[in-house]
């Protein structure tokens, strides 16, 4: 059995000291706070003006009362945007490949927006769970799935986030793996594997991004259901 | 001006072990030393008004220099592993 190719995703040690701390918050050295000029510097636009359509897009279709999770969700976006853009760089360690931190991330928030829901309008939270128009019945059977579609939510969550991840990684290193050992033996072949090696990492480079995405969606959306 | 309170790059070679005996090595006096130079690092290549891709490029490929260094040991001896 050979654990090399799952070694990439090993929480990286230096001398027994977990070094996940500095992989997770590398990525606020690349947000340098903006100050107190109106245009500061290149970088700082650039992600000012990101910020902005990120925010406008995620709020738009949540009410008054949901614009308050807008800091939530900005930042939770740009967190594991630029968690998962790092990761693509060689020899980088990519935290949001740990199930342990998407679950960290995805079950207390979809328990809050949950928690939101049932606290302020508790009768349609629960009125969720039985689609309109159902047959009379269906009605047990359909509760049921229901509440088994709204407990898994979480699960779901992290989970894609996870899998995703790990799947684009991992296929990286075993084509890379194999075009490495063909290019001594058919160079020509070597040559296609490596084609398919950049296709791929346009793909991975855009699967980070709609990843991350998806994740802040599906919370907006489960906020816009409970809010 | 004393040794002490010179830059580093203003220290000469010979003087350089003297510097590092007047540096502060407690957890403050080494977190203000890595903030001093992120700071200068930020003033002189990203906080610059027409900046280009280099300041961070330059960040970028830094990590990834240190993220080789802390997996060395795991791949040194990646190329005669029978099964990969």
């Amino acid at each position: 059995m050979n654990l090399s190719f799952f070694d990439q995703f090993m929480t990286p040690h230096l001398l027994g000291i977990p070094l996940i701390l500095i992989a997770t918050l590398f990525p606020t050295l690349l947000y340098p706070h903006p100050g107190n000029r109106w245009i500061p510097n290149r970088l700082t636009t650039l992600q000012l003006w990101l910020l902005n359509l990120i925010t406008k897009q995620l709020l738009l279709p949540l009410n008054k009362k949901g614009h308050k999770w807008a800091l939530v969700l900005t930042s939770l976006m740009t967190f594991l945007l630029t968690i998962n853009l790092l990761g693509l760089l060689p020899y980088t360690f990519t935290p949001t490949t740990q199930l342990s931190m998407n679950m960290a991330l995805a079950f207390p928030l979809w328990l809050a927006t949950l928690l939101t829901g049932l606290r302020n309008q508790p009768s349609i939270s629960l009125g969720h769970l039985l689609p309109e128009g159902t047959p009379t019945p269906l009605i047990p059977a359909l509760i049921l799935i229901e509440t088994t579609s709204l407990l898994i939510r979480p699960l779901a969550l992290g989970v894609r986030l996870t899998a995703n991840l790990t799947a684009g990684h991992l296929l990286i290193q075993l084509i890379s793996t194999a075009s490495m050992a063909l290019l001594p033996i058919m160079p020509a072949v070597s040559l296609l594997t490596t084609s398919i090696l950049l296709l791929l990492t346009i793909l991975e480079v855009a699967v980070a991004m709609i990843q991350a995405y998806v994740f802040v969606l599906l919370l907006s959306l489960y906020l816009q259901e409970n809010i | 001006g004393p040794l002490s309170e010179r830059p580093l790059m203003e220290v000469r070679l010979g003087e350089l072990h003297t510097w590092i005996s007047t540096c502060d090595f407690s957890p403050q006096g080494l977190l203000g030393a890595v903030q001093k130079a992120w700071n200068s690092y930020y003033a002189k290549y990203i906080n610059v008004r027409r900046g280009g891709p280099a300041g961070i490029s330059m960040l970028l490929a830094g990590y990834c220099l240190l993220s080789y260094s802390w997996n060395y040991q795991y791949f040194r001896r990646h190329r005669w592993r029978k099964y990969h």
